[in-house]
């Protein structure tokens, strides 16, 4: 297996902002490869890096590829959390390689990156989002109304859009689906994502489709599914109580109230 | 190859994209092809808001709007086109919460509006709340609530698909768009894609800067598909440089951080914009403030050992507030820098941010091949396009709004045409120069790497081109971009597979952003004054007996196959507004 060496780590790896001046470290990151191309097994590929810790693991990503292996297959577009483009398993654990900060996660030993799980592997880290929006998509996720349209805006009070608030900031990133021990086992689970989405409509004021939605969750595949096993809301890097979303979904289909 | 009929092709799914799309599909049977899933795209990440007079807080109007625009982009801004954008606003921002987004709120119930940069009350009174927004995520709620209503219209997506080519074909002496030639990231598979009308909204091309908030995907592949193709590029010199990126990363800190409140202070704790901005401050305009921070640091009051940032305090505003209004922005100040915002200032300095120019289009997003003459179906919105609503400066918020309100007016536009208009025959072997492309960088073996041509681009953009300028370091800029193109010709890569191969597509987008750096070089070199975005301490004043139209750049190729730019010049549209000077 290679182990290719930066000599010396380069201008992109200069100290970082707010903090003193920061010795690079060596850290090895041991990437999970798979190409279909070249074979059919997967296998874990080390790579050392001289690097600042403060870097996020993206950056050390990148550095790989540009440098040392141009074949490093992996997806990232913003890369400040807001695209949901990079969500990877790094040391066995669902976060954004873009939000994560080496010095966060014990360079020390080696950094394991591989895709996330219960999704196909395409290349590398690269994984078919395909069932995953296909999910997302099912559950009509889009505000439903009966009526004329209003002249103005529809008026909603500061509380009822508190109300949905935290289920507002999905990025569709995955990490809280593929984290689910459920989704794993059984492809067919809605998984989290679909069901945070679910909620942001079913308890907005202004959206008359919540009946419907909550038919669609109350199918064997839904949220009844769901164990708590909080490995999702753990695995959110936007922060959303993605459990506590879920039960919300689940009262709400034993009380129809919401 | 394979061969797909559509009588509308959207490229690129970000606000623009997608918004066209919601009104193309209605009407014409309409593909959207996106190198990103939808979601993935970077409207998503802007924060601050979407200008409108709806006067839900205060008493506004769109006249007041459009005068700030206008003032806003130093007189360069299509005046009518402007007046469009800013009375369309209101409709665009009520269109978006009917279709859900959750718009922060007022106690009555009705859109909360917020402070943002340039924006004021009876043609500069004082600043005005204007920016419609959903906390500093407002960019992100829009994408979303956009690819939401893509569900529920059924639009048809073809992720993953990179458009590299824009095909034409002459009919009857006339250039008509036939449509566009995409590679497939997941196979390798070329596309041909013939369409009726064809509309570009794939963005900016910011990652020619290395300091900078734009994504690592935002390489101006629309602009140089175009542009290579013949067809010319508007006002490429103009960059908008955002004051507040956070200091070497250049993550973007919204404006709306200072509509909260938020100030601006130098190492000594001054509150300078008062110095350059007594009526506006902290709410001047971009270019204003971006050059003022870059001031203050020259003359040795920048922040931290070496002098080279300031801060943006947050200290004196509540928690709750900081909590309830900007909570992505204080979260990447802690994640990135670990500093809390609550207690400490951010140290920000400019980043590059937004082009202004782009694909010439009219106010119907037609594309213009020359000063007045429009391409049958071919059409642009958004960050890619230049109708020109920004001028040489576009104010906070506008943005946002451009892409709705020229995605939507592309969108039926260009359905419209393709309800009447027929198929333009595909030119011969559509997908060739695609094919050559793709087999060239695949088994090409030359020395040079793609990353260290970028990275050399990256620095000479910054340390050249960026808020101040010269005619000395703009031609070494144009030396350089000369130097890193000879030497992309024999650039090779590793990755030689079919599947997913992002290495052969980041060597593509390379060779875009180098004949994007040039263009924008080029046309910086010619304009000898001081305008918004474009700053000549050699001519730091504007000069509008020569200098008061836009810029169109064209692709030029001898008979000997050598390539080179020609400048030429279009009036800019004047309604209203006299040119006057420029204070905030």
């Amino acid at each position: 297996m290679a182990t290719p060496t930066l000599e010396k780590a380069d201008e992109a790896g200069a100290p970082e902002p707010g903090f003193a001046d920061s010795p690079y470290i060596t850290v090895t990151f041991r990437i999970r490869r798979f190409n279909p191309e070249v074979s059919e097994e997967a296998s874990w590929q080390d790579f050392q890096l001289e690097i600042d810790p403060k870097e996020r693991v993206l950056d050390a990503l990148h550095k790989i590829k540009w440098e040392l292996d141009g074949s490093l297959t992996f997806r990232r577009s913003c890369a400040h959390g807001i695209c949901g483009s990079d969500a990877m398993r790094i040391n066995g654990r669902n976060r954004l390689a873009c939000k994560t900060l080496i010095k966060d996660i014990n360079p020390e030993k080696p950094i394991t990156v591989e895709a996330i799980k219960g999704l196909t592997v395409m290349k590398d880290l690269v994984v078919d989002m395909e069932p995953f929006f296909q999910a997302y998509r099912d559950v009509m996720p889009f505000l439903i109304t009966t009526g004329n349209e209003p002249t103005r805006e529809r008026r909603q009070s500061a509380e009822d859009r508190e109300r949905f608030d935290d289920t507002t900031k999905c990025i569709l990133c995955a990490a809280c689906t593929s984290s689910c021990p459920v989704f794993w086992n059984d492809g067919q689970y809605f998984g989290p994502a679909a069901i945070v989405n679910a909620h942001r409509f079913i308890f907005d004021s202004r959206d008359e489709g919540g009946e419907q939605r909550l038919e669609i969750l109350n199918d064997k595949d839904g949220v009844w599914r769901c164990r708590t096993t909080f490995n999702c809301s753990e695995a959110c890097p936007r922060g959303i109580e993605v459990t506590k979303a879920i039960q919300e979904v689940k009262r709400a289909l034993i009380t129809r109230r919401f | 190859m394979k061969i797909h009929k559509y009588d509308t092709v959207i490229v690129g799914a970000g606000g623009a994209g997608m918004r066209a799309a919601i009104e193309a599909t209605k009407r014409s049977r309409t593909a959207v092809l996106t190198k990103l899933y939808p979601t993935r795209s970077h409207t998503g990440a802007a924060q601050g808001g979407m200008a409108a007079a709806l006067a839900n807080v205060e008493e506004d109007n769109w006249e007041w709007h459009t005068f700030d625009t206008v003032k806003g982009g130093d007189y360069l801004v299509d005046q009518d086109a402007a007046e469009i954008l800013a009375k369309e606003a209101i409709d665009s921002v009520l269109d978006l919460e009917k279709m859900g987004l959750p718009f922060n709120r007022t106690p009555d119930g009705t859109i909360d509006q917020r402070r943002f940069g340039g924006h004021s009350r009876n043609h500069g009174e004082a600043p005005v709340r204007r920016s419609c927004y959903a906390a500093d995520r407002t960019g992100h709620m829009i994408l979303q609530t956009l690819y939401q209503n893509c569900v529920k219209e059924g639009v048809e997506f073809f992720n993953e698909f990179y458009v590299l080519d824009q095909l034409i074909t002459e009919v009857d002496g006339v250039k008509k768009s036939a449509g566009v030639v995409a590679y497939e990231l997941a196979t390798g598979e070329i596309h041909v894609f013939q369409a009726k009308a064809v509309i570009y909204a794939s963005g900016g091309c910011g990652k020619f800067f290395k300091v900078t908030s734009n994504a690592h995907t935002l390489t101006g592949d629309g602009q140089a598909a175009v542009y290579r193709r013949g067809l010319p590029l508007e006002d490429m010199e103009f960059f908008q440089f955002h004051p507040t990126g956070i200091w070497r990363m250049g993550i973007l800190l919204t404006e709306g951080a200072r509509g909260e409140g938020g100030i601006l202070r130098n190492k000594d704790g001054e509150r300078f914009m008062e110095k350059y901005a007594p009526v506006m401050k902290d709410l001047a305009s971009r270019d204003v403030v971006s050059r003022s921070i870059y001031t203050e640091i020259r003359e040795g009051r920048g922040c931290g050992p070496e002098g080279d940032h300031v801060y943006l305090d947050l200290t004196h505003l509540p928690p709750e507030q900081l909590d309830a209004k900007l909570p992505d922005i204080t979260e990447f100040a802690r994640t990135y820098l670990g500093i809390e915002p609550y207690t400490d200032p951010i140290p920000i300095q400019p980043t590059a941010h937004y082009a202004m120019g782009g694909i010439p289009t009219n106010v119907e997003g037609e594309v213009l091949s020359d000063n007045t003459t429009v391409v049958p179906g071919l059409y642009a919105a958004g960050e890619v396009a230049c109708v020109s609503v920004h001028g040489a400066n576009r104010l906070g918020t506008n943005s946002l709004l451009d892409i709705n309100v020229f995605g939507r007016r592309a969108g039926i536009a260009a359905a419209e045409y393709s309800a009447t208009a027929d198929f333009v025959e595909l030119p011969e072997d559509p997908a060739k120069l695609v094919e050559e492309q793709v087999e060239r960088l695949r088994n090409a073996t030359g020395s040079e790497r793609v990353t260290e041509i970028r990275k050399e681009l990256q620095e000479t953009m910054d340390a050249n081109v960026m808020v101040f300028r010269t005619e000395q370091t703009i031609k070494t800029a144009v030396e350089k971009i000369g130097e890193l193109r000879e030497r992309y010709l024999n650039v090779s890569i590793q990755d030689k597979g079919k599947r997913f191969n992002t290495d052969l597509l980041e060597a593509i987008e390379l060779g875009n952003l180098l004949d994007l750096a040039e263009v924008m070089a080029v046309s910086a070199l010619a304009r000898k004054e001081s305008r918004g975005g474009h700053y000549r301490e050699d001519y730091p004043n504007r000069d509008d007996v020569n200098f008061m139209r836009h810029t169109m750049a064209y692709r030029e190729v001898g008979d000997d196959g050598t390539e080179s730019i020609r400048l030429d010049y279009k009036p800019v549209v004047q309604t209203r507004y006299q040119p006057m000077e420029r204070k905030y």
